[in-house]
């Protein structure tokens, strides 16, 4: 158990230094409005490549809506958003490019029911990087055994534990080879024993560098992988720090609050 | 404890779940076959009384009536069997058409509903609330007398150039006339067609080893349809087009769609189609949000995302509604009587039994006709369901 723990303590020293110079995705002033209510306010945020960022706050707070922003999954009104080089645009060709780069984990999976779990995983690559079908399969078995479930590939989700569901769309959005990995809240809906088999896969896939964003209550998780800690309430950015600082010492009134209660008990 | 166990077992037969429903279900078939044997004798002695001969000799013998419409060689010199095939085979024309015609409808509609495009949408929620919520005898009395009946008169037809007449006495299209050597033309329309699948086939095997897309669908229809076209030109042209011609008070030539059918046509098909248009609704509308995110944030396109994740998804809660609206279109194609067109019903049902006084084996010949149909069409669909449904655990 001591041993896990150093282990761990030494993967966070080692990760804190790796995350680049280079820009991978940039928000600037972008604001988003539901009808009257202005979701999201102001929203400043570079993300380096190879860096991690844990975004946490109450619920309702703007988190996930400015995650899925990113990929367009929701439309921002206001300011600019560059991933990797692209500005988001209306523009549909845009909008396939960036998503080709960005993969996306859900907190409800969101599998095929109707496709295997191979099927689910060589669909994108098939479709879109127009790849041979033989290829993608070899592809999509190396990521479901990184993910520890290469003897389910013939079956269907349904037939799958929550965990299990979430590690195949985990692997199904590695097998498009993105440059970002955003997750919304991907253990939120798995029970207590599962979420460290998920959590284990996405702190492996930080060790190999991958540019990720995490929407996550998971506070073991962010101190061991984060680069930087974003606290969000009200739509907008209230605090933003390493996660020994922000654990340690929070700013702000409302950070302080939040975190003694998530991390009263 | 056990002493009350032991009393229990020690009980009457009768209180045993299985002796008691043994029991009843041999009352039950008991009173059924008395019921049964009691009407069939009934029957035969008040037949017997009045004289009324039973039997299916009746199908032999000469009818002596006329069929406005035939798809099969028939005159009044033919027997009353002739009549149930004439009567048989309109019906079937009518519930093929009809399924065809309410499902491309309906599906229209059912996505049109959908649209973003609001024009699109509320039209297609127009379309439904109107055609579902009138009686589709009604509508077919409707599309019959206000809307053929006041069509004008054949010297006044209304033409799609010149080949294609509208008037009150029906619907005037040119008729194909095979030529000689209209055989290579059609042979070249099935070597077509047979070409298109071993495209689809290769294109298929060509993904899996390159993984580029072929354009299957446009090369594949491309192919049925020019083949054939250039085949005809090359062989001198063998299938021509005998085209309707005014002559004195109607047009003569070319296949006549008879105003009855038409209005049947329509009716059924538009009233079956708001059904199945809601079907459609209800099926992409049970596929989560989720689906189509997912499905999106992999970077496939609008296009692909429908066909690849929703539609599949979907077709799992519309297929089993749709068998139920293929039978009612089937069954109430017999509210033809109301128009005279001359289907099954119309026929059989109707002149026939009035000629001949057979009622019984005629309504039962009838009733066989449209079960064996809609059991055709379940099994059909139920074939058709599990070949689309979901695995689960």
């Amino acid at each position: 158990m001591h041993a896990e723990v150093e282990e761990k303590e030494k993967q966070s020293v080692s990760l804190k230094h790796m995350a680049g110079t280079e820009t991978m995705i940039e928000l600037r002033g972008v604001n988003k409005w539901y009808g009257d209510f202005h979701v999201l306010k102001d929203i400043n945020l570079t993300v380096r490549k190879g860096e991690r960022i844990v975004v946490c706050g109450p619920s309702g707070s703007g988190k996930s809506t400015m995650i899925r922003c990113i990929n367009r999954l929701e439309e921002h009104q206001e300011g600019i958003i560059d991933v990797n080089g692209v500005t988001l645009t209306n523009d549909l060709k845009n909008i396939e490019h960036i998503r080709k780069d960005v993969g996306m984990v859900f907190q409800h999976f969101n599998l095929f029911p109707h496709l295997t779990v191979l099927e689910n995983c060589t669909l994108a690559p098939i479709w879109v990087r127009k790849m041979p079908r033989k290829e993608t399969e070899e592809i999509a078995m190396k990521y479901l055994e990184r993910v520890k479930i290469p003897d389910q590939a013939n079956k269907y989700p349904g037939q799958l534990s929550g965990g299990q569901q979430q590690r195949v769309a985990i692997a199904r959005s590695l097998c498009m080879n993105p440059e970002v990995m955003l997750f919304d809240e991907p253990t939120s809906a798995l029970d207590p024993e599962m979420i460290k088999e998920v959590l284990d896969v996405m702190i492996e896939l930080a060790q190999e560098g991958m540019t990720m964003i995490c929407v996550t209550h998971e506070m073991g998780f962010a101190r061991t992988v984060a680069n930087r800690v974003i606290f969000m309430d009200g739509g907008q950015i209230i605090e933003e720090n390493a996660p020994e600082p922000f654990f340690n010492s929070p700013q702000s009134e409302r950070t302080q609050l939040f975190l003694s209660q998530i991390l009263s008990h | 404890m056990s002493q009350n166990i032991n009393k229990a077992s020690s009980s009457r037969f009768w209180y045993d779940p299985k002796v008691r429903s043994i029991l009843f279900q041999l009352l039950f078939i008991g009173l059924l076959v008395f019921f049964i044997s009691n009407i069939i004798t009934n029957t035969t002695n008040n037949l017997e009384q009045r004289g009324i001969t039973t039997g299916f000799d009746f199908l032999s013998q000469e009818a002596g009536f006329g069929i406005i419409q035939s798809l099969v060689e028939y005159d009044e010199t033919h027997t009353f069997g002739k009549t149930f095939i004439v009567g048989l085979l309109n019906t079937a024309l009518v519930a093929v058409l009809g399924v065809a015609l309410s499902t491309v409808v309906g599906f229209l509609v059912g996505i049109g509903r959908l649209s973003s495009n609001w024009l699109v949408a509320r039209l297609s929620t127009v379309y439904i609330e109107i055609f579902r919520n009138i009686p589709v005898l009604l509508q077919i009395l409707f599309w019959y007398i206000a809307v053929l009946q006041v069509l004008p008169s054949p010297r006044q037809s209304i033409t799609l150039g010149e080949s294609i007449f509208l008037n009150l006495r029906g619907l005037y299209i040119p008729a194909p006339v095979f030529g000689e050597g209209s055989g290579i033309v059609l042979g070249a329309f099935v070597a077509a067609c047979m070409a298109a699948f071993v495209l689809s086939h290769w294109a298929k095997q060509r993904q899996v080893k390159t993984g580029e897309v072929f354009p299957v669908f446009r090369v594949g229809l491309g192919l049925i349809v020019a083949l054939p076209i250039v085949v005809w030109v090359v062989a001198g042209q063998p299938i021509s087009l005998e085209m309707p011609v005014l002559k004195g008070f109607n047009f003569r030539g070319g296949i006549t769609v008879m105003p009855e059918l038409i209005a049947l046509l329509l009716g059924l098909a538009f009233y079956t189609a708001a059904y199945i248009a809601e079907n459609v609704r209800a099926g992409i509308e049970a596929i989560s949000k989720g689906q189509r995110e997912a499905a999106g944030a992999l970077g496939l396109s609008e296009g692909r995302i429908m066909s690849l994740v929703i539609i599949p998804q979907a077709m799992r809660v519309v297929i089993p509604p749709l068998a139920t609206n293929y039978m009612n279109l089937i069954k109430n194609s017999s509210l033809a009587t109301a128009i005279g067109y001359p289907e099954l019903v119309n026929v059989f049902m109707g002149t026939t039994l009035n000629q001949t006084g057979q009622a019984i084996e005629i309504i039962a010949m009838t009733m066989a006709v449209y079960l064996t149909m809609n059991l055709m069409v379940s099994l059909f669909m139920n074939w058709f369901n599990t070949r689309m449904a979901l695995v689960e655990r």
